[in-house]
Parts: C-alpha cells; structure tokens; sequence
C-alpha cells in the first residue's frame, strides 16, 4: 500500500512537471504573442521578439513554432529596416531559423509562406536587380503554401499583398489585389487553427488592405 | 513517512523558484554599445535583448554553474560562464566582429566590376548592352569607362598608354588568343562574342591578380552565365543579318544545352549609308556556337562552350602613292574557340577551377594593285609598288590548360594557387606578287604557375598578395611577378586601395621570329585609389604610374622586314582618373560621367626617341545617359565620348643613316561621337505572354560629327590622308525576339 501511494504520488509529480513545462511553454509563446500587435510601431521590439522566440526554440529543439515565430518577427523586422545595408543579413537570419523550423516539420504551408516573405524581404533591397531571382522564389514558395495547405488563407493574403504594391502596367494593382484578398478573407472565416498558439495572423491586415483599395 | 517524503518533494520544488537577477552592457568595436544582442541563458527560455545603450538584463529561477549565450548577426557568438546564487549578477560583454563580405573593405584598386551580384561592382551586366556608343560590343562598353583611348581605327582595349596588344582578355579563366575578328587596315573590328553569354565582367586597368599574366596594362576577365532559366527560343532579325538559337533546361533543372547560328550581311546597311571604302565584296559572318553546362553535387559547374566563325570582306581604297591606282585589300578568316571548364567543392573548404581551351584561327589576306578598271596592276620598281601585291595567309593553333586550387580560411581569408599552361603555334606564309613564298614559323610554351592569398585583418583593412612565375620557351628564361593590393576602409562606403604590381609580357608574333636574344617586356604598376560607393551613387579616383622597361625594338632586316632587335624599348604613363555614377538624384535617370588625364611617352617599335605615341591622348571623357520610361515601356540611352586630338607621325627608316627618323608629324582634331539607342518592349509586364519581344533602334555620332582618328602617310611620307569611320554615321534597327519564357524580368532589372 505504501509503495503504491509513493507510486502515485511519483507519477503524478512527473506528470505535473511535465505539464508544467508544456504549460510554460505554451504560456510563453501566449505570451510574446500577445506582444505583437504593439509591437508592430517599433522594429526594435519586433527583434526582442524575435529573441525570445529563439530563446524559446533553442530550449524546446524538437518545436517548430517558436522557430517559425521567430523568423517571422525577423522578416518582419527585415521589411521595417530602413538602412538597405543591414537588410540581407536579417533576411540572413530569418533563412536560419525557417530553415530550422522546416526541417522539424516539413512541407509545413505555413513554414512556405515565411519563406516567400523571406525572398520578397531579399528582393527589397534592390528590385530591378533582385527582381528576377527574389521574384521567382517568392512566388514559388507562395504557390506552394496554397497546395501544401488550402484552407490556409496567409498565402492568398500574402499574394493579394504583392500585388497591391506592383504596378498595374505588371499585372498588379489594386483590382487584381482585392481578387486575391477576397479570397483570403473567406478563408479566414473558414480557418480553424489546430490550437490557440499555431498561426493565425494576417486578418486585420487583409481587412485593412481592402479598405485602402477601395 | 508517507508525509515526509510529500513534504521533501514540495520543499525541493519551491526552491526553484528563487529568483536571480542576470544583468550587463554589451560592447563591440571600440567600446560602443551594440543594440538587438540576444542574451540567453543556455538551454532555457531566460534572457533579454540589449537595449540601444547596450544594456540587458533579466531574471532567472536557475541557479548554479550556467552558461551564458550571446548573439547578434555580424558577431562571433559568445559563451559566458556564469554562477547563480542568491547574488543579482552583473556580465559585461565584448563582442567580437565577424569579417562578412558585407562589412569587409573590397579590394578594388585598379578593377572594374560589371556584375548584378558582388558588391563594388560599378555596372550591372545589362550596361554592356545598353550603352549606346558601344553598340552591343563587350569591350567598347568600357570605352565609356576611365582609362582607355578612344581609338576607332583598330580593335582592342588601349589602358592607360598602353597598346591594344598590352590587354588581354579570359573567358572563364582561359585566355581567348582571337577575342576580335581578324583586323582590317582603318577599320576597328568588333569582339566575336555576344554580350548576353556572359553574367560577369572584370576590367583590370592595372594591378591586376597573379593569376592572370602576360598583359602589360590590363585584363578584361569575362564569366559566362550559368543555366538558363527555361527552355527558350531566340530570334533576331535586324539591318545587319539574321540569327537564331535555342536553350534547352533539362527538367531537373541540372544541366542545360544550348545552340544558336547567326549570319551578319552588311548589304541592307552599307545600301544606305554611303561607305569609304568600296566594298566590293561585302562583309559577311556565318557563325555557329554550342554549349553545354552541368551543375554538379556540390554547387559547382561543368561548362563547355564552343564557337564556329567564318568571315571574309574585300574592299578597295585609293592608294595613296599614286593618283589613279587603287589598292584592294582581301581577308578571310576561320576560327574555331573550343572551352571546357570545371569549377567545383572539393571537401574541407578546398575548391577548384580548372580547363582547358582550345582554339585555331587562319587569316586568308590578299593584297593588290588595281587600276581604274579595277584590273591587277604589277609595277616593278619602285618596291614599294611592287610590295602592294602579296598573299599573306596566318594560321595559328593554341591550346591551354589552367588549374586552381583555392582553400578557404576563417572568415574571408583565402589562399590560391595553381597553374597554367599555354601553347601556341603560329605560322605566316607570304607569297610576292611573283610567286616567291617565305615561311615562317613560330612556336612557344609558355608554363605559368601562381600564388595568392586574401588576408582580412578585421572588416576595414584587407590585403591581397601574391605572385606569378612563368618561363616562354621563345624567351628561355624565368620571370617572377610580385603582385600586391591594400584597401582600407575609411568609413562606411568610403574607402582607400593600393595596388602594386609588376607584368611581363612576350613579343607579339608579328615582329618574330628574332634572332636577338630577347627579355620579356616589362611593365610596373602603382595605383592610388579613393572610392565611395553606396547603393545609388559611385565616386572614385585614381591615380597610377606605369613605368615600362624592355620595351621591344624592331630594326628592318634584309627582307624589308621589321623585326625585334632588342629590349632596349622603354616609356611611362601617369595620370588621374574621375568616374561618377549617380542614378538617385534624377528621378528614374541613371548616367555616368569619366574623366581621364593621361600623360604618356615611349620609345619602342621603330619610334626614333621617347614620345607620346598616336594611339594615346591626353584628355579622355565619356557620359553616359539612361533613363527607362515605364508607360511608355521604352528605354532611351545617350552617351557621348571627347578624346582631345592624338598626335600621329611619319616614321621612315633613313637607309643612309640606318635608322628611323620622324619626317613628319601632327595632331589630329579632338574626337567628337553622340549616340543614342531606344529600347522598346511591347510585351512588357504582360505576365502571361510566353513570346517577347525587343526592338532597337541605334545611332552613332547623331551629330555628324567630324572624326579623324589619325594619319596614313604614303611610302615617301609626301602624301596623307585622314583615317575616318567607314561611314560617318551607323543606324543600327533590329528585332530581337525570345519565345518560351517571359523576359519582362530581364527588361525590368534591366532597364529601371
């Protein structure tokens, strides 16, 4: 009887360390997501981000969301840099970590996605010249995003976001943007994300970019 | 017992949630703090980022012996050592700056880069074409450049007081022995090769790598383009001939084969505009090339490219040592340039470059004089008259085989070296106009062997050093060429090189063989250079001393030949170098202007004493104007070059005197030339469109105006006349049509 009290009691002291440790896990990811959204008014605070989330990767090895994150708030902050110099070597680092986040779960629609944002970060540095195989990648990584997962709607939000930014004499512009968004939004309101800390941003902005083309 | 071992589990988990406070600055060059460092304590989710002082700090439940990890893009990561207790710990760190090719300091005296990828590089690889002076030839583009003469009467590269011999050009590292079509008296012939194969350019105007050798003044490198992004069609259909051609991508994306044929008619063109010469048998080229290109396991590639040309004009020119006899010059020629390369890994950081080239050329001349009916005309003495009838026919075979090694150390350091070998053989057979043949054969190997090596002190001082050993059987002797390059950066984009260097260079083969025993030539190069360069804007200058020694002198022989004597030749050159490029400050205008002072004097050849020679000037200028009009999917390109006058002289062997003697001399007028090119691409931006299309239209000296490059004098020197263009003026149209993938990409990056 005694053995099978401290038997117990054992296991159910591992279990709560375990569930602790996963709770603190997805506590800490809740948490610096929940940080994003103000985030987004200093780039300074998207690289904070993006160091907690590798803190977090780098102690969980075996997750790729919080490398995802953390790649995601560094091509982010790729877009907000101002000095063209330092950009490249963000986009640098974002690759790392994507490349990280990949090879825990490939073919991941969402992993596609940071990538093509990725090479759309690369090409602002110079498009004339990067045009051709920025361009081209981006794209590609896009079109896979939509096939690995269809019901994603980030791909069609981040091809309805090209588009409003490239010239219509290009096959660009608003009209053919909104298509797109359109599209993005109905997906939203379909998308069920697997649990409250897997991806599911990009909403507000699909909204605010209709709005802007109207 | 039951709750004692309850109450120890809860006492030991409590614990743990002691808190210690973990803080410090972060540093890096010079003291000053580094912003965004991400500190963490290893293996768990603690730590900070440092704030714009450089400041961090957070707090942690571990406790103990810990190890702190610092890192930031651009730095060394950092282990740090910690002990958690109960104490709030406080860890300054220094950072230590990675050398990146980003930051580092470029190694620029000297070189021009036209490339769409390496930093430094002053044109895209889109400027050799669209440059509207140069006409769609590769080395004319950099005519638009600082340190070479504006010289229209023959082909080639003239740098810095140098001779278009004293440039010598590499594909892919091999050296290409015919680069230009076989020359024609008066008239500049153009590269044989099409500027669209090649993705990258290096212009040396002087203290140039070991690696390359056997140039006095300059190397132009060319690197031909990897695979093809789809399988494609061409077509070009335009007022000086028709061409066609197909890539081929293999579906694995791997490899790729490509083939295309052209031929050039200058029928339509020389219809229109009224010619100099009477060309009576027209300009024509039919040319085949082929190439094939792998990639390999490791990234590298396998490349081979080879080319098939055969040519041949006749045309006719008042002679000058008579008033009603013509003289009629005749070329034809065959050429065949074979390349196969293999760049590739090797394993733990080694590389390697190797190849192997091969390549034959025959030059068919024949020479005579024609009277008014342009019947041939033989007239006994003087021998002058009687020396303007004569089959010249050139063959020559040569063959090279190159290898590098390359190791890669920490950071950018790197050590090269390697080895190349070349053989040439080249045979003149001249026959009189009475059927008396002389032969004359000249062959050589010539063994070459190099090394190099790039040091990165830290990201603002970098050297390269190296040195270049060859031995030329014709020469039977060694040379050692030390070769050295600094550059230090003064501040962000802003920076100074240095480049030294010492270049030997063989006889050419026209003044062979000799029956001295002869030296190589010599050249010594001191170059100066103060750059700044940021994304829109290109500022540098140079100045340079050369200073040439062993120069070759001809004396005649018995055959009324000029032929090497000795190596008592010698000269310098000295001058300042301006180029500016600005494509921000006029909205959606990109233009450039260079400026190049050139003080220059030799005395080589049959030059009686050291004086400035007629292919240098002393002021050289060149702008250069685009600007892409996006609606109207239309490019237009203006450049104009000044050259102040050459001078030219009447060089006359005195048969009294035994040597050679100035009878004459002067300055030509300055060189004027405007050009403009329009670009218009229907198709662009239509997405969807598998077919485009660029159409051209091309004008040189839009003004008319008057060129004279220099002077031909008659036998006796009583007699000249003005070397000018063929034609004033060229109106180049052409259609250029690719269908199979879409190039408004190409257009875009092109042309924006």
């Amino acid at each position: 009887m005694k053995k099978l009290v401290v038997t117990t009691m054992a296991i159910l002291f591992a279990t709560s360390i375990i569930f602790a440790q996963s709770e603190k896990y997805t506590m800490a990811i809740k948490k610096n997501l929940a940080a994003m959204d103000s985030s987004f008014k200093n780039p300074a605070d998207l690289l904070k981000l993006a160091n907690n989330f590798e803190r977090i990767a780098s102690a969980e090895k075996n997750q790729w969301l919080p490398y995802y994150y953390a790649a995601y708030c560094q091509v982010l902050y790729g877009f907000m840099e101002q000095d063209k110099d330092k950009v490249d070597q963000i986009a640098d680092k974002a690759t790392d970590l994507i490349k990280l986040a990949d090879s825990l779960a490939p073919g991941n629609s969402e992993i596609s996605c940071i990538k093509s944002m990725i090479a759309s970060c690369y090409m602002m540095v110079n498009p004339m010249q990067r045009w051709q195989e920025y361009g081209g990648e981006s794209t590609g990584n896009m079109e896979a995003a939509m096939q690995q997962d269809p019901t994603n709607p980030r791909p069609y939000f981040l091809k309805g976001q090209t588009l409003k930014y490239t010239p219509e004499g290009f096959g660009g512009g608003c009209k053919t943007a909104t298509l797109a968004l359109q599209t993005a939004l109905d997906k939203y309101a379909m998308f069920k994300t697997a649990s409250d800390i897997h991806p599911n941003w990009g909403k507000q902005q699909v909204v605010l970019l209709i709005k802007e083309c109207k | 017992m039951k709750k004692l071992v309850l109450i120890g589990l809860v006492c030991c988990y409590s614990t743990v949630t002691a808190q210690n406070k973990v803080s410090g600055r972060i540093t890096g060059n010079k003291n000053k703090p580094v912003l965004g460092v991400s500190v963490q304590l290893k293996d768990t989710y603690d730590g900070a980022t440092s704030d714009s002082l450089g400041n961090y700090s957070f707090t942690t439940e571990e406790t103990g012996e810990q190890a702190l990890e610092v890192s930031s893009a651009g730095y060394f990561v950092i282990l740090q050592k910690i002990k958690l207790d109960k104490l709030p710990v406080i860890q300054n760190i220094t950072l230590k700056e990675q050398i990146t090719e980003l930051k580092a300091v470029v190694i620029s005296a000297g070189s021009f880069e036209a490339s769409d990828k390496n930093k430094g590089a002053v044109l895209s690889s889109i400027d050799i074409v669209t440059t509207p002076s140069a006409n769609g030839d590769i080395t004319s583009a950099f005519k638009s450049l600082p340190g070479t003469q504006q010289v229209g009467e023959s082909e080639g590269l003239f740098v810095r007081g140098g001779t278009a011999t004293e440039t010598k050009i590499y594909i892919d590292g091999n050296l290409v022995n015919n680069f230009f079509y076989s020359s024609t008296p008066g008239i500049a012939t153009r590269g044989r090769f099409n500027p669209f194969l090649f993705k990258g350019t290096i212009f040396s105007t002087g203290g140039y790598s070991a690696l390359y050798g056997q140039a006095l003044s300059s190397v132009l490198i060319l690197e031909s383009t990897d695979l093809p992004e789809k399988t494609q069609a061409d077509v070009s259909v335009s007022v000086v001939g028709i061409g066609g051609g197909i890539q081929h991508l293999a579906k694995n994306k791997k490899s790729s084969w490509g083939m295309s044929f052209n031929h050039t008619n200058l029928f339509l063109a020389f219809k229109v505009i009224k010619q100099k010469q009477d060309f009576y048998k027209l300009p024509t080229f039919n040319e085949i090339d082929a190439n094939f290109r792998m990639k390999t396991k490791n990234g590298g590639f396998v490349k081979y490219y080879g080319y098939l040309s055969q040519n041949s004009t006749a045309f006719r020119t008042n002679d000058l040592d008579s008033i009603v006899l013509k003289n009629s010059f005749g070329i034809k020629n065959i050429n065949i340039y074979q390349n196969l390369n293999w760049k590739d890994r090797i394993g733990k950081g080694w590389r390697i470059n190797t190849g192997v080239s091969f390549s034959t050329n025959k030059d068919d001349i024949a020479n005579e004089l024609q009277d008014a009916t342009n019947q041939k005309v033989i007239i006994g003495a003087p021998a002058f008259y009687t020396n303007k009838n004569f089959n010249l026919v050139n063959t020559g075979v040569f063959a090279q085989a190159r290898v590098v090694l390359e190791k890669k150390l920490a950071g950018l350091n790197a050590i090269r070296f390697g080895s190349d070998y070349f053989f040439s053989k080249e045979k003149s057979t001249y026959t009189t106009y009475n059927g008396f043949q002389f032969s004359q054969e000249v062959k050589d190997n010539l063994f070459a062997g190099f090394a190099e090596t790039d040091l990165y002190i830290t990201n603002n001082v970098a050297a390269k050093i190296g040195g270049r050993l060859e031995h030329s059987a014709i020469i039977n002797k060694w040379n050692v060429a030390p070769r050295v390059s600094l550059a230090y950066k003064l501040a962000t984009n802003t920076q100074a090189s240095f480049a030294y260097g010492i270049f030997y260079q063989n006889p050419e083969r026209r003044y062979l063989p000799s029956v001295a025993s002869l030296d190589y030539s010599k050249a010594t190069h001191y170059i100066f250079q103060f750059s700044q360069q940021t994304k829109d804007h290109t500022f540098r200058t140079e100045i340079f001393y050369k200073k040439y020694n062993q120069l070759y002198k001809t004396s005649r022989n018995a055959t009324n030949q000029d032929i090497i004597a000795n190596n008592m030749g010698f000269g310098d050159a000295k001058g300042l170098e301006i180029f500016w490029r600005d494509k921000k400050t006029i909205k959606n205008v990109d233009y450039w202007i260079s400026y190049s002072y050139l003080d220059t004097k030799r005395d080589f050849l049959n030059f009686p004493a050291a004086i400035q020679p007629s292919f240098a000037t002393n002021h050289t200028a060149a702008f250069v104007f685009k600007r892409f009009v996006l609606p109207w999917k239309t490019g237009f390109n203006l450049s104009y070059n000044f050259a102040t006058g050459r001078p030219y002289y009447h060089i006359a062997y005195d048969n009294t005197l035994g040597k050679y003697a100035i009878t004459d001399q002067g300055k030509t007028i300055n060189y004027n030339s405007m050009s403009f090119s329009i670009n218009y691409l229907p198709n662009l931006g239509k997405k969807d469109k598998t077919t485009f299309a660029v159409l051209v239209l091309g004008v040189t000296n839009v003004l008319n105006q008057n060129q004279i490059f220099t002077y031909n004098y008659n036998s006796t020197g009583s007699r000249k006349e003005a070397v000018t263009p063929p034609g004033r003026q060229f109106v180049f149209i052409g259609c250029f049509l690719s269908f199979g993938v879409d190039r408004t990409q190409d257009a875009i990056n092109n042309n924006l």
